[in-house]
């Protein structure tokens, strides 16, 4: 209806800003696609096609040899099943406490909510700093074992006033107060009630958590020691960022050079592909929390 | 007529509920409530450990930190350490290093997300619009260190794509990573690449939210679609702008480290180091506790006092802040 209406509407000049609008956004496709797309058709190519700026849209010399690289190495492999690890027992933590505190941070009769919001809030506007942070880790004797990952970020306070903003909204005041009536405990009242309720909301902590404990690595970088915990993210930055790549051996030098060159873009594929996979699907829960988080409360 | 009953005696409990609380609030509440106090326990406990320890633990600043005594131990030292800071001209690096890649940063991706809402919200063709959402937002999923390695492969002197393409227009290769001139533009263009499409969902989500009849009004009354979106979307997003915009100066001091750490190296330190990554080195890399304390809380009250002004000032100009 409306789109049939402004169509006819149209006057020359609002045409040509149409115009404007689809280029500028086609540009901004472009330019954000390209270098993704770049990067799976190089990961594909031969390591000489990569090395020689031959690749520009898609794969060269289609090779696997990148991937076999990748898979090749145990480093890898022992970052990759500790980061899925941390990501399931990261989320696992996470979801549960924030939404320990977050709903009963969303119920009107629970007495001291007012001053427990500024103290989950107050926590945003100012933090203690690495160094006090880091002494608290050390003392409490977390460091370089998988705790110090788990632990020290477990709750962020924008995830809380998310699940509060959510629970306040979904569950209405009435159906507490009429299931206290019915002497129904607040934790069976959390079980039988608020949870089934809350999928939308546990499902966006749970993925906006685990994505961000998948990409971390400054925690990692400061807390571990032992490379057997390094998540994957810490073995991709001695391997993308340092050149940390593979000894080289002086007769296949070149040759190995480019391996490692070409690698480096199978890995990028590779250790983004659980977070891209569902990316698609999920995107929807994203945006979610982004608008629950939008509005104030 | 069981249930209008049941109401009033609902009715009537939470009328006597409501003045029993106003006598003595918290035993009522703790007696209905214990499960849900049970339940907060745990948060409170991670809070107080991993947020409010760390806050007092900053006394560390005014104290020559001595391993064998600890933190409350060790001698009070004043002011020392910050005068110290002051005192090396590298402060002053820092700071004009921290505030030039904030603002540059904010000047370019405060903007941009606003723009492609406004674009996006003109469109009406569904499977362009969703497409385009759907390519821009996939960055903000990257890592930081992918993030870094992309930038680096793309923009190595030798082999980056970006140089591929600028030698194929006749022009010479840059090094740009290793050139301090530059820096603060990779980082910036960078950041808006991997978040603008992500930034724009709020500003979309505030456009939903304009009242149709003011588009109704704006045709009847002729408007082109330039003037509507000068009277009616821009108007509409306004609220929304301005919080983002009060948050992004409330970080302006707090410049993400991870990013700009992996992307120094010694041919663009002059320019890349900021306060984050030269407390990380100071404190613990030389282990320099008290030292790299002081710097950082010097940082984190600057970034508080700063979002308390932007705050006061948005909410006295616009009527929109965040408390």
């Amino acid at each position: 209806m409306t789109a049939e209406r402004t169509r006819i509407q149209e006057s020359p000049g609002d045409k040509l800003f149409l115009g404007g609008v689809y280029t500028f956004l086609l540009l901004a496709l472009v330019i954000v696609l390209y270098p993704l797309v770049y990067i799976v058709s190089a990961s594909f190519s031969s390591p000489e096609a990569v090395a020689s700026g031959e690749v520009w849209l898609f794969p060269v010399h289609f090779s696997l040899e990148g991937y076999k690289a990748v898979f090749g190495n145990s480093l890898i492999l022992t970052g990759y099943a500790n980061s899925l690890f941390y990501a399931a027992t990261g989320t696992l933590i996470s979801v549960t406490l924030t939404i320990m505190i977050a709903y009963p941070l969303s119920r009107k009769t629970f007495y001291g909510r007012g001053p427990l919001i500024f103290f989950v809030l107050f926590t945003m506007l100012f933090a203690g700093g690495l160094i006090p942070t880091y002494m608290v880790v050390k003392t409490l004797g977390l460091i370089d074992t998988r705790w110090a990952l788990l632990l020290p970020n477990a709750i962020l306070a924008y995830q809380v006033i998310i699940a509060r903003t959510f629970f306040q909204s979904t569950v209405p005041d009435e159906l507490v107060e009429a299931s206290q009536l019915d002497g129904c405990s607040d934790i069976r009242f959390i079980g039988s009630v608020v949870l089934p309720l809350s999928k939308p909301i546990i499902a966006v902590l749970a993925l906006m958590y685990a994505v961000g404990q998948w990409n971390a690595y400054f925690d990692a970088l400061i807390y571990l020691k032992t490379q057997e915990l390094y998540p994957l993210q810490l073995i991709l930055r001695s391997i993308l960022v340092l050149n940390n790549a593979t000894p080289i051996d002086a007769e296949e030098m070149i040759r190995r050079q480019q391996i490692a060159e070409l690698m480096k873009y199978s890995l990028i594929i590779v250790a983004s592909i659980p977070v891209l996979v569902i990316y698609p699907f999920v995107q929807k829960y994203f945006v979610k929390g982004v608008l629950i988080g939008s509005v104030k409360g | 007529m069981d249930s209008a009953q049941a109401t009033t005696t609902a009715a009537k409990q939470m009328k006597m509920n409501r003045s029993g609380r106003e006598r003595r609030p918290l035993q009522k509440s703790l007696r209905l409530h214990w499960q849900l106090y049970l339940l907060v326990l745990l948060p409170i406990m991670y809070f107080v450990i991993f947020k409010y320890i760390p806050m007092f633990n900053s006394v560390l600043a005014f104290k020559e930190y001595n391993i064998t005594k600890g933190i409350w131990g060790s001698p009070w030292v004043g002011f020392k350490y910050f005068e110290l800071f002051f005192e090396n001209p590298v402060a002053w690096t820092l700071i004009k290093n921290t505030l030039h890649i904030s603002l540059y940063q904010l000047a370019v991706t405060f903007p941009v997300p606003i723009l492609l809402a406004l674009a996006l919200n003109e469109i009406r063709n569904g499977r362009f619009k969703r497409t385009v959402q759907m390519v821009t937002y996939a960055p903000h999923f990257i890592s930081t260190v992918v993030m870094v390695s992309i930038i680096m492969l793309f923009l190595s002197p030798r082999l980056g794509i970006v140089n591929t393409i600028l030698n194929a227009f006749g022009m010479e290769s840059v090094n740009f990573l290793g050139s301090s001139k530059l820096f603060s533009t990779v980082f910036v263009f960078s950041e808006l690449w991997q978040t603008a499409g992500y930034s724009a969902i709020i500003f979309l989500a505030a456009l939903a939210g304009i009242d149709p009849s003011l588009y109704e009004a704006a045709k009847v009354d002729g408007a082109s679609r330039m003037q509507k979106i000068r009277h009616v979307d821009l108007p509409g997003i306004l609220p929304a702008a301005v919080i983002v915009l009060i948050l992004s100066v409330g970080n302006i001091m707090a410049l993400g480290f991870e990013k700009i750490y992996l992307l120094q190296n010694p041919l663009n330190l002059e320019t890349s180091e900021i306060i984050a990554t030269y407390v990380y080195k100071m404190g613990l890399l030389n282990a320099n506790y008290s030292f790299a304390t002081a710097v950082g809380l010097l940082n984190s009250i600057v970034n508080l006092v700063l979002l308390v002004i932007v705050n006061a000032a948005a909410r006295r100009v616009s009527d929109n802040s965040l408390w």
